[in-house]
């Protein structure tokens, strides 16, 4: 199981190829990839700004990931989150889910997804031509979260 | 002592990232301090949003949460990561 909180760029392809790498029991590996996009909102959007709460970032994180390794039976799992600037088409997130079988690794992958964008400290602020604003949570968010209880 | 945060767009209206407080043993739950909070003044009414969030000791929690001695709080609106 792999956290990471970084501002450095990260290569997505070469996240999925490791989630592989040297273990033959791994049928299937499942990956998100979430990337800044250049318009929001109706607005152009030029840049980004990643806010997180350090310490209780990587708390969050890894509790995700222990309820998903608790759900499916995975090999590996990664969540990498990017912090600080970002340019738009600049990759922000990485989940990748590895299992011997296709149904956890999708699963699993979607969940932490969904339980991340409901329940990780991180905030976006754009920058847009009329000036920099907070990026507004989603209700679609929280009903997409919901589906995993119970 | 209480050990208080604030992040994003509450930080920003709030004017302040963090502050300590006395401990005070009549605030029984997260939600009691923040109502003591929003005695304060109008710059504070970000912390009556209905889609506030608060962590205690570094864990999301909900405002019902109990409070104790030397306790880390923090208050911030919805997540928007990933």
């Amino acid at each position: 199981m792999s956290i990471r909180v970084q501002e450095a760029p990260f290569d997505p392809g070469a996240e999925l190829n490791a989630l592989h790498a040297a273990n033959l029991g791994i049928g299937a590996v499942a990956g998100f990839v979430g990337y800044v996009r250049d318009f929001n909102d109706g607005r152009d959007v030029a840049g980004m700004f990643l806010e997180h709460a350090p310490g209780m970032t990587e708390k969050a994180l890894a509790k995700i990931a222990d309820e998903a390794a608790q759900r499916w039976p995975l090999l590996r799992l990664e969540i990498l989150h990017r912090v600080g600037p970002l340019d738009p088409g600049e990759p922000i997130v990485f989940v990748g889910a590895a299992s011997a079988h296709r149904d956890a690794a999708f699963d699993a992958c979607r969940f932490v997804m969904d339980y991340l964008k409901t329940r990780a400290p991180f905030w976006k602020k754009e920058t847009t031509p009329e000036g920099s604003r907070w990026v507004e949570g989603r209700t679609s968010d929280q009903s997409a979260a919901v589906r995993w209880r119970g | 002592m209480i050990n208080l945060q604030y992040f994003a767009r509450y930080r920003d209206a709030l004017g302040l990232d963090a502050e300590q407080l006395e401990w005070d043993p009549s605030l029984r739950c997260v939600d009691d301090l923040r109502k003591k909070l929003l005695g304060r003044g109008s710059q504070w009414e970000v912390l009556a949003e209905r889609n506030l969030m608060c962590a205690r000791n570094q864990e999301l929690c909900g405002l019902d949460e109990p409070l104790a001695d030397g306790d880390e709080v923090a208050f911030f609106p919805t997540v928007t990561g990933g």
